[in-house]
């Protein structure tokens, strides 16, 4: 039983982890190449969520949903990056991060607003839903299954788009040196457009995935926006590679923290001290994770190259 | 980076004693005017302006004055109010223990912490000080033993030296001024000394810093450690304001609305945080009054003041007292 339980949290870790990436891909292209801390964007995976549920109300059809959700995601966050963000790429950080914590106070609460404070959901695809056996004794829901392979996907295209596309070395490029880029003739405000765009749609991508396994409620993209600050603080900022791997290595620390502390720690504790020091040492994994990888590397596991 | 305001130290001197001075006077007063009306409610609402501005003062001493955009510095009150509310679960309900207690959790975490953040610069300093006010919010909701994430009743306020000097609003709130008042000159003999003019030039240009021979790294160490202990202390007085302790003090949010309040008063004066904890409080008190659906209001309000009122509120004044003359 243990080696199943074992197989089970990795794939939930790997699943938490893909999410991670899809969050912290934009947040690092958006930081890399413009500069500009975004904590609102986990916003945007709240919004994905939100709007899914909405147009699945609307439609009854899961794919139409996902498609408008992406769309309306993408539109709302261009007018967030044309009403505010584009005002504060030339102010300094903590600009940035107040004017950002403006508009996750206003939108958290919009949401509430519109759709009340209860926890929403939204069913799975018929097709995709149910069990699967992935060996005799383990069954594991389709839906996961999906999200780990669509982020996987999702995450190969980016690799393909950053690496060997036009657009993709612009951000590359602009990653190492924006000014540079501008002054050989790119039209940088539109490079910040794509990129942000783009960023947008991949969290409200994220959001629309997971709204069939997690609650929709206000504030669900706060606490993993810092886990995604987490992963590209560990993988380095600007990098699409480190992003990557710090969220897999995050989203399978923080699972298998919390899924086997208790037991672990009940070999060396007796069994009433290791259920109260567990959760509190599985909450604390990452950080500390955090806190090690800085503490050898401050600028991250793969900092992008000139800065 | 765009230039941070200048140390208080540069500016003219008769508005940096005058302002706080009429700050403190007016906080002093507040009793005396409050007797007439609501005099609870209102000790209250102001002893919890203090409390904040106690906190947020600390913190300008590292945004203002070093650069230093700590955006976990919620963790440091939260440490303080869980030290007030496990003592006193245990039994411990004197100040002269919670007290040190508090200051000492405090200042222990921004010692570890601190000695990783300050490795790191920008934006990756936001982002782990942030990381780990989240840890410390985690670890306390996870606290079974003390409510977890409902949080623990403080039994009953703090007594100092065995005197319940704390259960009553009057006394209460002129202990709170006095740490107040205690805070703000600690920082304001700390910035002016030989060991705050290192620390702000810290900020200005450490590769010059460091060629002349400081060791920048252990000048912000210290800074954050005082910065925390301070934080520490405010925590110490919110549990005993509240007489209730919850994960929620160490929420990121809670570290936002102290770097608010920096900024809403004008950072890098002190006192402007004063001002910046009484006007969000205020603000906060007002408008959730006005509509369940408050933050929908401070929200766009906040990025207004961000996009066109820099310098804040001290700004404002230094603005409109030009302009009249």
């Amino acid at each position: 039983m243990p080696i199943t339980l074992l197989i089970v949290q990795i794939l939930n870790g790997l699943q938490l982890g893909v999410i991670l990436f899809l969050i912290a891909a934009g947040l690092t292209l958006v930081f890399g190449v413009m500069n500009f801390v975004n904590l609102a964007h986990g916003v945007q995976y709240m919004l994905g969520a939100y709007l899914a549920v909405m147009f699945y109300g609307l439609t009854e059809n899961f794919a139409a949903a996902l498609v408008l959700a992406l769309a309306m995601a993408l539109l709302l966050g261009l007018a967030l990056e044309f009403a505010v963000f584009r005002h504060l790429y030339d102010r300094d950080h903590l600009d940035q991060v107040i004017a950002t914590l403006g508009v996750i106070l206003f939108v958290n609460q919009g949401v509430k607003f519109l759709w009340g404070a209860a926890p929403l959901s939204l069913p799975i695809p018929d097709i995709l839903s149910g069990s699967v056996v992935l060996m005799p004794g383990l069954l594991y829901p389709v839906w996961r299954l999906v999200v780990i392979l669509a982020g996987l996907l999702v995450a190969a295209l980016l690799f393909i788009l950053v690496a060997y596309t036009r657009v993709g070395m612009l951000v590359r490029a602009g990653a190492t040196n924006a000014p540079m880029v501008s002054a050989l003739g790119v039209n940088i405000r539109r490079l910040f457009m794509i990129v942000f765009g783009f960023g947008t749609m991949l969290a409200g991508f994220a959001g629309v995935m997971v709204a069939p396994i997690l609650s929709v409620e206000p504030g669900m993209g706060d606490s993993i926006l810092i886990l995604a600050f987490v992963v590209i603080v560990i993988g380095g900022i600007g990098s699409i590679r480190g992003a990557f791997l710090g969220a897999l290595l995050i989203g399978l620390v923080d699972t298998l923290g919390r899924s086997f502390s208790v037991d672990l720690l009940r070999l060396v504790l007796d069994p009433s001290a290791a259920r109260t020091v567990g959760p509190a040492l599985a909450s604390m994994l990452i950080y500390l994770l955090m806190a090690l990888v800085l503490f050898i590397r401050p600028a991250g596991l793969f900092p992008a190259q000139g800065r | 980076m765009v230039a941070l305001p200048a140390p208080a130290a540069q500016r003219s001197a008769p508005a940096d004693v005058i302002a706080p001075a009429l700050i403190f006077v007016a906080l002093a007063a507040v009793p005396l005017v409050a007797s007439v009306g609501a005099q609870t409610y209102v000790l209250d609402l102001v002893s919890r302006i203090m409390i904040f501005a106690i906190a947020a003062v600390a913190l300008d001493v590292l945004i203002g004055y070093g650069g230093l955009i700590s955006f976990g510095h919620a963790a440091f009150v939260g440490l303080g109010a869980y030290a007030v509310g496990i003592l006193s679960a245990h039994g411990f309900g004197d100040a002269l223990i919670a007290l040190p207690v508090a200051l000492a959790a405090s200042a222990l975490f921004a010692l570890a912490t601190g000695a990783v953040c300050l490795r790191t610069h920008g934006v990756y300093f936001i982002m782990i000080t942030l990381a780990f006010s989240q840890m410390m919010f985690f670890t306390a909701a996870s606290l079974a033993p003390y409510g977890g994430d409902d949080g623990l009743t403080v039994r009953a306020r703090s007594t100092i030296a065995g005197f319940a000097l704390m259960r009553d609003a009057l006394s209460f709130y002129y202990i709170v001024f006095a740490c107040l008042l205690a805070t703000y000159l600690l920082c304001r003999a700390l910035l002016g000394s030989r060991f705050g003019r290192v620390f702000c030039g810290g900020r200005e240009n450490p590769i010059r810093m460091a060629s002349i021979g400081y060791d920048v790294f252990r000048y912000q160490l210290v800074a954050y450690v005082i910065a925390g202990a301070i934080g520490g202390l405010s925590g110490f007085l919110l549990a005993n304001a509240v007489e209730f302790v919850s994960p929620a003090y160490m929420s990121w949010q809670r570290s936002g609305e102290l770097v608010i309040m920096v900024l809403l008063g004008g950072m890098g004066t002190l006192y402007g945080a004063v001002m910046g904890a009484a006007a969000f409080v205020l603000a906060e008190e007002w408008l959730s009054g006005l509509t369940e659906h408050w933050k929908m209001i401070f929200g766009p309000l906040l990025v207004l003041v961000v996009l066109f009122a820099r310098g804040g509120l001290v700004g404002l004044a230094a603005r409109l007292v030009r302009s009249k003359a």
